[in-house]
């Protein structure tokens, strides 16, 4: 296994975990942009401009890029959050050359207006779909409240009104503020070529212009309030509580997810013992991410309406007696044990390391190595707990509640 | 592809079926026992669940939190699933833990505890399970079209019914697990890094002297098939379409899969083409073949608003129809590309290698090396898949819509 990285004369980086001995190789652009980088009135043009990504340049129409992308049998999406925009491919190791020439140049996309009207219907579509999900868009609207004021607030997929308004002029103009190719990094993993793939990178890429790109990062704000949001026709009643966390460059993000491993890992944590296996709750858990400036820790809850208002107070507790007593020594190595193998497991995957690999890139500038990250784990102590959660205590949370309730007074 | 493929079948009947990837330092196992819903007795649905649920609260020595706290140490990442056909429990871990981690399971599976005080606290578990399933509307349309299509038991719900799992006593699940929780028809398959020799002697060792007895096959009603609309406040009209098809065994799946594959596999298919990408109807659009024993189906799904939802429902039918006329030399060349593909990639997997050659055992009765299925796909020509068509072409489609307004059915639907 060997990192190899270079930045090119216009600012692109390109980056790559090779391992000879894999079977497939991945290669990915990732671009340092997401909702955070929108405004209001253009929200959700990055996730639109990801799938108008894929409708072609002036080389290719967008049947050439589907067509092509099948023809070299690779597994290929991208997605986009409130960082990043990521482009990727999953292919067999002589199949590099062309998934990279095709990657590349839909980089630079023709945003031709035709497929835009086309494709902002199934943006549409893909809005009224998540509608009619569990938790029923309970995510977009705890991060809206508890990031109010903050562009982490805004929703990766925007709204129906704002995807509606959104013009091709809108998106092209902010293509052109974001695009960069000092905004972008090629990270690839797997067996790579790196060479050929930096030769590659450069002619594909010699007309792409530099431009300076910004992005605001501020703290967010600890606060606490709490949503009731009605959905009549919801059986169940979905909660989501966010807390602040630590940022993507702070060292204590390692012993903040080893805390969320034992007090909210969906088996075997204190929030399982208390609310799932006793079948208080359909789920109960809480996930740790990481941003450029800020993070949160995130607390998910699926209950029946009644229980909900005893199981938020349950959890309350729970979260409580974290933060006043600690956590046992046991608790933290069997902690330590699941977020180790677990993430030695999925590096045995080349698609995985791609995606490791090239957001450790776009937060840190850094590459870790699958040992180190397991040794970052390994070295949490009690006490880095204790320290952890007295600085992003959970009891300070913004709670949203969407489901058959009007409110959380109890029932009867 | 050099593969090691290995299998062993105790005397008992259980089927030990294992392939070694050397170059991982994982291993994977799927443990699939004879125990699916489609044998939950009537006024009993949900209770193979239930008893999956149950047989985790404690086996062998060990207690219901001793359980989950052993295999967080061995990095077991682990999960138990209901299908028609199986209860099934699988896990991945280093490889060293692979031992021990199956003389858990041969405990959870052998000497379950089934603490009557923990019966109420899983029964929950288990409502819960079939509430939040009710707020998945995909989930419950394309439920409803695999009820309508295959019938009861096959077709039926794997969580069962509130009430009846209300009403479930342990004497049941103790009754289910004496008739269906048997080596006989089990199969227990390893993916990954492991010495054959070690590994057989172990599984001998731990499941040996696990009694057999008589599984009875369950009674299979007529299907309902048609159209059926499920009305909801819905913001998607999620539309569901289903026909006959051959099961994995049929000489023909590969024709059938190959024929789904120029549908749906991909974003040059035609299903994604003509539906997401000339119209832009749906984010959502997909075909995949689905195998019963003895039986194989086309299970289609779109997710479209009220207002598009006949028109989805319309090009989604002609172009099934249309697949009758034929498939082109192009479709099936980088279909074979990407079929191809994914079968090398699913050397860097563990986990999903130990799921296929426990499907293969259970569909086949042997496994099939990459090489076989690599020949296969090269054998796929356009004549051999349009025969197949032309013998089987997609007709007497059943269809549930879930949404605001039901949907005029077009021709093919009956």
């Amino acid at each position: 296994m060997e990192f190899r990285n270079q930045t090119l004369d216009n600012g692109l980086q390109v980056i790559a975990e090779c391992n000879p001995n894999a079977y497939s190789s991945a290669f990915g652009f990732f671009v340092n942009t997401g909702s955070r980088d929108e405004t209001d009135v253009i929200s959700g043009v990055s996730h639109f401009l990801e799938h108008m990504v894929f409708k072609g340049t002036p080389k290719r129409t967008a049947a050439d890029v589907n067509r092509e992308l099948d023809e070299i049998g690779s597994q290929s999406n991208a997605y986009t959050s409130e960082e990043h925009t990521v482009y990727y491919a999953s292919v067999l190791p002589e199949f590099q050359a062309n998934v990279v020439d095709l990657l590349g140049d839909i980089m630079r996309p023709s945003l031709r207006k035709e497929d835009f009207e086309v494709e902002k219907k199934v943006i549409l579509e893909e809005i009224a779909k998540y509608e009619d999900q569990p938790p029923f868009g309970a995510t977009d609207k705890c991060m809206a409240a508890h990031f109010v004021g903050h562009p982490l607030g805004r929703s990766v997929l925007g709204t129906a009104e704002s995807v509606t308004a959104l013009t091709a002029t809108q998106m092209r103009d902010y293509f052109n503020q974001r695009y960069s190719p000092g905004n972008i990094t090629l990270a690839a993993s797997g067996k790579v070529d790196f060479d050929a793939l930096v030769a590659q990178a450069a002619k594909i890429s010699a007309d792409w212009q530099p431009f300076t790109v910004r992005r605001e990062t501020p703290r967010a704000a600890a606060r606490s309030a709490i949503n009731v949001i009605e959905k009549a026709q919801a059986v169940q009643q979905y909660a989501v509580q966010i807390a602040n966390g630590p940022a993507a460059m702070d060292e204590d993000r390692y012993a903040c997810r080893l805390l969320a491993t034992v007090l909210g890992d969906d088996s075997g944590s204190r929030m399982f013992w208390e609310l799932v296996d006793t079948g208080e709750a359909e789920y109960a858990s809480i996930g740790t991410y990481e941003f450029q400036g800020t993070g949160i820790q995130m607390t998910f809850l699926c209950c029946a309406p009644e229980d909900c208002r005893a199981n938020l107070g349950r959890i309350h507790e729970l979260q409580e007696s974290v933060e006043q007593n600690g956590i046992t020594e046991d608790e933290l190595e069997r902690a330590k044990s699941k977020v180790c193998s677990s993430i030695v497991l999925r590096a045995e995957r080349s698609a995985n390391r791609m995606f490791g690999v090239g957001s450790g890139w776009l937060q840190r500038r850094e590459y870790t190595t699958v040992r180190e990250s397991v040794d970052r784990y390994k070295a949490v102590t009690v006490a880095d707990i204790v320290a952890v959660v007295e600085k992003h205590p959970y009891t300070t949370n913004t709670t949203v509640v969407v489901g058959p309730l009007t409110d959380l007074q109890p029932l009867g | 592809m050099n593969q090691e493929i290995y299998t062993h079948q105790l005397a008992n009947g259980l089927v030990l079926a294992a392939e070694a990837m050397p170059w991982l330092e994982s291993a994977a196992f799927a443990f699939l026992l004879p125990a699916g819903c489609a044998r939950d007795p009537a006024k009993r649905l949900g209770l193979a669940n239930l008893t999956c649920e149950m047989v985790q609260r404690g086996c062998g020595a060990r207690g219901s939190r001793q359980f989950v706290e052993d295999l967080e140490m061995l990095g077991a990442d682990t999960s138990a699933g209901i299908l028609p056909s199986h209860t099934t429990f699988a896990g991945a871990m280093p490889s060293d833990s692979l031992h021990e981690v199956l003389g858990i399971y041969a405990d959870v599976v052998r000497r379950p505890q089934l603490p009557p005080n923990q019966l109420e606290d899983a029964q929950q578990v288990c409502i819960q399970e079939i509430r939040a399933a009710e707020d998945d509307l995909a989930q419950t349309a394309m439920t409803e079209l695999r009820q309508r299509h295959y019938g009861d038991p096959w077709g039926r719900a794997t969580h069962g019914v509130v009430e009846e799992v209300s009403s479930t006593q342990l004497g049941d699940i103790e009754q289910d697990i004496a008739h269906h929780y048997r080596p006989n028809d089990t199969i227990l398959s390893v993916a990954g890094k492991f010495d054959w020799h070690a590994l057989k002697d172990h599984v001998e060792s731990i499941c040996g002297d696990w009694p057999a007895a008589v599984i009875s096959a369950p009674e299979t009603d007529q299907a309902a098939g048609g159209y059926h609309h499920l009305p909801s406040d819905s913001s998607q009209t999620h539309i569901g379409v289903a026909y006959s098809s051959v099961p994995y065994s049929d000489p023909g799946y590969m024709q059938a899969r190959g024929a789904v594959g120029v549908l749906s596999d991909g974003m040059s298919s035609r299903l994604f083409t003509e539906i997401r990408e000339n119209r832009g109807l749906v984010y959502a659009v997909s075909a995949a073949c689905h195998s019963l024993h003895d039986r194989g189906s086309v299970l289609c799904y779109a997710g479209t608003t009220t207002e598009r939802a006949q028109e989805t429902l319309d090009v989604l039918t002609a172009e099934l129809l249309r697949l009758a006329d034929g498939i082109q030399e192009d479709e099936l060349k980088r279909l074979k590309a990407r079929i191809k593909s994914a079968l090398i990639m699913q050397q860097e997997s563990s986990t999903s290698r130990s799921r296929s050659i426990a499907f293969d055992w259970y569909h086949l009765g042997r496994i099939r090396s990459l090489d076989e299925v690599g020949g296969l796909v090269d054998g796929l020509t356009c004549e051999s898949i349009n025969a197949y068509l032309a013998e089987h072409p997609p007709q007497d489609m059943a269809a549930v819509t879930l949404g605001e307004k039901p949907l005029e059915t077009p021709l093919g639907i009956s």
